[in-house]
């Protein structure tokens, strides 16, 4: 059934849909009416979970670790300065292999304090080993909790599903909640093999030595770095992992197809502007205008940053004139953080596009279809002489 | 440019419920076949009394465009002290409409080059039954009858939807009140 509500309250109906078992949260604009819908759903007997208020964002990561350490299913959910609060734990949940969900409403980081959108909150925190999805519109948010809580537990690797602060989380439009059922069905019970259990005590997350050592068992155990690179490994397959759960979302759902990339009028494109989150649908119509003038142009938005998807990426942008990246992050002291991986996976590629770099929108500055036009428009006129540092747009300097 | 979408700004105080009026019309517009709906609030620096807006745009399609309306077709006023605090027609299309609470006969509100549609919801509202204050149903009545795009008992429908521990009949009722009282001039 269709409902025209908030991005948030997609998101909670997601969480909802998913059963999770535990939420821990703090209240953070924009985040904040996600868990208050989630609160709400478990006082009324709507969802069976435990709802633990605490007194800050690490803390909500502290509790997840545990329940999902004891074999439950977690969630969490912040923005911006509550983000990087938990950044320790992040990195905890992760190494741990605690198969946690976790929205993000992205917003700009303080100093100065900023409670608009930009996406410089998750872009940040892109190293820590937590899966990223990003999401355009609302039904998007609310599939991917869902595809997110498979997958999560599919790898046993923490996923953060992110949307645009404001945009998405506080505009309201219509998407389809899934029946429960349904639901049911494509996301099986979470059983993980190793849980925190009384009746069968154990230790977990030791300190490892720098080299193998023989466990209690007498079978070798791997130190730090092989768990590292098991990581790395098993993140990198997750690609795979996560292209069979959208199909198989697709299958069930009649939505989806488009993990990675999603891509409008890219097929004969000689330029293509790259972006992420909802601003890949902002520049539809900006792009439909392009083309009415004559320039050959699509828009591509990544809906997976990490893993990053570097083969649908080059399959996307080969043979391309122009790609023309567009972010509301940067990496500061260098370039925008999307940028650097396009540049990074094309160096690979046959026929190797010009890429562009422009930041905007920072702090909730309005992004305007006419700065979005005279943007296009200066790249797609001369894009050999534009050169590897970043333009910003909207500038009132 | 895309020419399928109606752009609609409300103009109301924090507090009043534009927000929700103007959700109330999403709703009801969906059902009415309109599949592309965004409703955008201001964001940040909603505070009781202040005066905010929200931006409700409609199409046949789907819409991919969230930034706030610049060029509105229609503006619902909530509130005509706001006339003397913020310029609720700017921007507002040639030939467009606005839609206003007020007290007074419509030939005493001229907007230039506007239609002008007036209905005293804060007086029908208490009519009806309600509190003082609870506007943003009857509201919805005005503009039903104003703009033509929705049907009154669909937003009738999706009024008693949305208040349905909310005195939903009192609400509804002060939509029909103002939907039979509503003046239309301008131009």
């Amino acid at each position: 059934m269709h409902i025209i509500e908030s991005g948030n309250v997609a998101a909670a109906t997601g969480v909802k849909l998913s059963r999770a078992q535990v939420i821990a949260a703090y209240p953070i604009t924009p985040q904040t009416p996600l868990t208050e819908k989630l609160s709400e759903f478990v006082e009324g007997g709507e969802l069976d979970a435990q709802y633990i208020p605490v007194e800050s964002e690490h803390s909500a990561m502290g509790v997840c670790i545990a329940a999902s350490t004891a074999g439950t299913r977690a969630f969490t959910a912040t923005s911006a300065n509550g983000l990087l609060y938990m950044n320790e734990q992040l990195h905890w949940a992760v190494g741990a292999r605690l198969p946690i969900v976790m929205c993000v409403a992205n917003r700009g980081i303080g100093a100065p304090w900023t409670v608009w959108n930009d996406q410089q909150d998750t872009i940040a925190q892109r190293d820590v080993g937590w899966i990223q999805i990003y999401c355009n519109d609302h039904q998007q948010i609310i599939d991917s909790v869902i595809k997110a809580f498979r997958l999560a537990q599919s790898v046993s690797i923490p996923v953060m599903v992110c949307y645009d602060g404001y945009l998405l989380s506080h505009t309201y439009m219509p998407f389809d909640q899934p029946e429960q059922s349904k639901v049911d069905t494509f996301l099986p019970k979470f059983a993980p093999t190793h849980f925190l259990n009384p009746d069968d005590p154990a230790n977990f997350n030791t300190v490892t030595l720098p080299d193998v050592r023989p466990g209690l068992d007498g079978k070798m155990a791997p130190g730090y770095i092989e768990i590292r690179h098991n990581l790395q490994e098993d993140l990198r397959a997750s690609l795979d992992v996560y292209e069979e759960i959208d199909t198989a979302f697709a299958k069930d759902f009649g939505r989806g197809g488009n993990p990675f990339v999603e891509q409008y009028k890219c097929e004969d494109a000689d330029f293509v502007a790259v972006c992420i989150g909802s601003l890949s649908y902002q520049l539809r119509d900006v792009i439909d205008i392009m083309r009415d003038n004559g320039v050959k142009i699509g828009v591509m938005g990544v809906q997976m940053y990490r893993p990053f998807p570097n083969q649908a990426i080059i399959a996307a942008l080969d043979g391309k004139k122009c790609a023309i990246v567009f972010e509301k992050a940067l990496s500061y002291g260098n370039q925008g953080a999307l940028y650097a991986d396009i540049k990074s996976a094309l160096y690979n590629s046959k026929d190797k596009p010009l890429v562009h770099n422009y930041i905007l929108g920072l702090g909730g500055r309005e992004i305007k279809t006419r700065h979005l036009l005279d943007a296009l428009n200066e790249s797609c006129t001369a894009p050999e002489t534009f050169g590897d540092s970043p333009r910003w747009i909207g500038l009132k300097l | 440019m895309r020419t399928d979408i109606i752009e609609i700004r409300w103009h109301g105080r924090g507090g009043q419920g534009a927000i929700t009026a103007a959700k109330i019309v999403a709703n009801a517009a969906f059902v009415s076949g309109y599949k592309g709906v965004v409703m955008t609030p201001t964001f940040g620096t909603e505070r009781r009394g202040a005066a905010i807006f929200t931006s409700l745009k409609i199409s046949k399609n789907k819409i991919y465009d969230l930034s706030p309306i610049a060029t509105p077709d229609m503006v619902i006023v909530l509130d005509h002290t706001l006339l003397e605090e913020v310029d609720v027609t700017a921007g507002l299309k040639e030939n467009g409409l606005v839609v206003l609470n007020g007290p007074k006969p419509v030939s005493e509100y001229t907007f230039k080059g506007m239609k002008v549609a007036v209905s005293d919801i804060t007086t029908h509202s208490v009519e009806a039954g309600l509190p003082p204050g609870i506007i943003n149903s009857g509201i919805i009545g005005a503009f039903s009858k104003a703009s033509g795009l929705v049907d009154i008992d669909v937003l009738i429908d999706a009024i008693e939807k949305e208040f349905s521990t909310k005195r939903p009949e009192l609400n509804s009722k002060a939509a029909q009140i103002a939907y039979d009282n509503t003046a239309i001039g301008g131009m």
